[in-house]
């Protein structure tokens, strides 16, 4: 699951943050909710279909696409990247 | 978007297209997930050395992946280079031998605290005192996981273990002490907190010569932390990050790990100095001069006609 | 098929003992990585590499234990090279682990055992041939290997360039059993031109990185090899695997695996198994021996022969595998083996099981620190005619 923000990361910026999330890869550690700088993270109260739950881009106005998620995870079930708006909005 | 199940897998594009995960092309995808425990450290110490390989630029062909038996030696299997899973503590004579065959390659081993330094401490120390151009891994996690958590030569006293159940009781090792004075002449340590540190001292590590020892704390929530109460693989993590001091430079000696106290890290020793066929290689020549005959990186594979 | 590198092989005729012709036989064939630990009496092999090697292209190193050393040429094999490792028995116990690895991981890699008398110290500098069984069971689980028992210095140097020959032909790491006196027996050893000696190359692959599957056989029996280092991003493992490689530890894939592995060897051989034989026709009796045992033995089938007894020969140069089809055969037709060997009985156990009763099977077992006299070997032989 890939989400963001239509909004950018702050009122200056031209960019977003982006997150990718293979939920049935995710064992719910939680690493990345905790080591996101920006406290963007959060996990689902659902669950993905091994039982864990995942994260979800709780606050995706927060992302910046700093990747702290995708280097924390021990499953490579998530990585974060920076999107120039300008192009998103094109696409 | 909270919702009461969630879908599986499902990609949605939120700009020019949907990416892959950058350190997918390092891993065998096929085999992914991995056989890790939830809050395992381990696959955030792969995670970091993906990065340091495409941080790298290094030709990703000549890297070699040598492990060991345990929950780390699996490391070898899902890492897409060469890679050889071997016996119990002898992955770094396996590794010797590989690269004293085909000089050409960049070997790392990569094992675990038990594998490296019980079993296999005598190859450890040896191929720290020959210099074998080496970059060794240890993840340490305080026990042996696979075998389901039992004492190693790094647990601390008094933790629990299955064969310590009233607690350890022996001194431990200081591994960067251990390998440091035996001659490794590049030792650090992080732990799996240190995620952007351990990547960098990773690809640091990769582009330098001699025995290279880098030691990750990291945590086994479903042995170490669990039969020691001391929560799950995340709590551990945020213990790292309360508890760890940067101190590089420290002698090697004064870093040695009691139980939960004070976790030094850092990049301790960076030195150099003749790595194993170096040496070799130079005492041949004295002695042999005109008549040495060096020994052939091996030429491209000819198939028989 | 190409033939021996021509730097490095020792052209010419020469005093050697069985040591030195092993390690000219390794030079011979193109291996240039040896590891090695000292233990006696072997290990004039691997100082007479560390000395050689230098000279012609090779690396050796000494490592700082049997374990070490045992699975050193193992990755050194995977790095492209022909690589060796030398010990006698104590070496040998320790280095049984890494010799099913070699098995499971089918790496080409020679193992050379010079034996001595034990159990653990025994008698260091003294003959026995007391490992045979261990050469075949030595390590836990099953595997089938080639083992090969030189008789003669001339014989240490053929048997090690065939033993690199038939670990490269199947992939397999090939046991040469030499045996104290064989070791430090000094003979006469002719060593031919090097486009004269014939040595097998690596099976390297055709296919290309992304198609090859290292323990794929592709409907044969013995996958093709490659090395590190060419962008195949192999992976091997001692775990039971798949034809990728990767563990699969499933009842199903071990069966496919283990059955391959025996094939392998099981199917091959009539290519595999050596033995010379002599006087087989209308013998009553027919002495087994191998190693310098067959020495002795041939002194006493003279004796035998000149009492007017009808006696052949029959010696093991492969002793793994073991050569039943032969054996079967002529146990159809003879009164009794006699087998001599310098140890309590080991290989007789395989005559007397493959005879199947059919004849009489009499060991003449020597607890070794010693040849036999061949008076003993006499003895036995008439025994077996009455």
């Amino acid at each position: 699951m890939t989400t963001a923000s239509a909004k950018p990361v702050a009122k200056k910026k031209n960019f977003r943050g982006v997150v990718v999330i293979k939920h049935d890869t995710c064992k719910g550690c939680g690493f990345c909710v905790e080591f996101c700088p920006l406290g963007a993270l959060e996990l689902d109260k659902g669950y993905n279909a091994k039982g864990y739950h995942p994260p979800y881009l709780a606050k995706p106005e927060l992302c910046n696409g700093c990747d702290m998620c995708g280097l924390y995870c021990p499953d490579f079930a998530i990585f974060g990247y920076r999107e120039k708006l300008e192009e998103a909005a094109a696409a | 978007m909270s919702q009461a199940t969630v879908e599986a897998d499902v990609l949605q594009t939120a700009g020019k297209g949907v990416r892959e995960n950058p350190v997918d092309k390092y891993l065998r995808m096929e085999r992914m997930p991995t056989i890790w425990c939830p809050g395992c450290g381990i696959g955030t110490t792969v995670n970091c050395f993906s990065r340091a390989l495409d941080d790298s630029g290094f030709d990703l062909d000549k890297v070699a992946i040598v492990s060991g038996i345990g929950c780390t030696g699996r490391v070898a299997g899902y890492l897409k280079l060469d890679s050889f899973h071997t016996t119990h503590g002898r992955a770094i004579p396996f590794a010797t031998g590989l690269k004293l065959a085909n000089p050409e390659l960049k070997v790392v081993v990569y094992s675990g605290d038990g594998d490296l330094s019980a079993i296999g401490g005598n190859h450890l120390f040896h191929a720290a005192r020959r210099n074998a151009d080496l970059l060794v891994v240890c993840v340490n996690n305080f026990t042996y996981g696979m075998t389901g958590g039992q004492v190693t030569p790094t647990t601390p006293y008094p933790a629990i273990a299955s064969t310590t159940p009233y607690g350890a009781y022996e001194e431990t090792f200081n591994l960067p002490h251990v390998v440091a004075s035996a001659g490794a002449t590049y030792v650090a340590r992080w732990t799996a907190y240190h995620v952007r540190q351990l990547a960098k001292t990773m690809g640091e590590a990769l582009g330098k010569k001699g025995f290279r020892f880098i030691e990750i704390i990291a945590p086994c929530p479903t042995l170490y932390l669990r039969r020691n109460r001391l929560g799950e693989g995340l709590e551990e993590m945020k213990f790292y990050k309360e508890k760890s001091v940067i101190k590089n430079g420290a002698d090697p000696k004064d870093v040695g790990l009691d139980y939960r106290e004070e976790i030094v890290v850092g990049k301790f020793v960076d030195i150099e100095r003749p790595t194993l066929e170096e040496s070799m290689e130079k005492r041949m020549r004295e002695a042999l001069g005109a008549k040495y005959v060096p020994y052939q990186q091996p030429g491209k594979m000819s198939p028989r006609s | 098929m190409s033939n021996a590198q021509s730097s490095g092989t020792l052209t010419g005729s020469h005093y050697l003992d069985g040591d030195h012709a092993c390690s000219e036989g390794a030079i011979a064939a193109g291996c240039r990585f040896a590891s090695g630990y000292p233990i006696t009496p072997s290990t004039e092999v691997v100082e007479r590499l560390s000395q050689r090697f230098p000279q012609c292209g090779g690396r050796f190193q000494q490592f700082e234990d049997e374990l070490a050393a045992s699975i050193a040429l193992q990755g050194a094999a995977w790095g492209g090279a022909k690589a060796i490792t030398v010990t006698s028995g104590p070496g040998f116990s320790l280095m049984m682990e890494h010799i099913g690895l070699a098995a499971i991981t089918e790496t080409p890699c020679v193992f050379v055992n010079v034996q001595r008398a034990g159990p653990s110290t025994g008698l260091p500098t003294q003959p026995a041939q007391g490992d045979m069984m261990q050469a075949r069971f030595g390590s836990h689980g099953d595997y089938r290997l080639i083992t090969l028992c030189p008789n003669s210095p001339q014989e240490s140097f053929d048997l090690t360039v065939e033993a690199f020959n038939m670990s490269e032909e199947y992939r397999v790491p090939v046991i040469v059993m030499l045996d104290e006196v064989v070791g430090h027996m000094t003979e006469k050893v002719v060593i031919p031109p090097a486009d004269q000696i014939k040595v097998t190359e690596r099976r390297w692959t055709r296919k290309k990185p992304g198609e090859y599957k290292p323990f794929d056989a592709n409907g044969a029996l013995v996958p093709d090899m490659v090395k590190a280092g060419d962008g195949y991003r192999i992976h091997v493992t001692g775990l039971t695997h798949d034809d990728r490689g990767y563990p699969n530890m499933t009842v199903p894939a071990h069966e496919k695996m283990q059955l391959r592995l025996q094939d392998k060897i099981l199917k091959n051989v009539d290519s595999i198994v050596r033995y010379e034989a002599s006087d087989l026709a209308g013998a009553e009796v027919v002495v087994v021996s191998y190693g310098i045992t067959s020495r002795i033995a041939q002194k006493s089938i003279q004796m035998a022969k000149d009492a007017g007894l009808k006696v052949g020969s029959f010696r093991l140069i492969t002793a793994w595998p073991f050569p039943e089809k032969q054996i079967a055969e002529l146990s159809r037709k003879v009164k009794a083996f006699v087998v001599p060997e310098l140890n309590l009985g080991q290989m007789v156990l395989e005559v007397e099981r493959v005879a199947a009763g059919r004849c009489r099977t009499i060991a003449v077992p020597h607890v070794g620190g010693t040849v036999h006299d061949p008076e003993q070997i006499f003895k036995k032989i008439q025994e077996a005619v009455r």
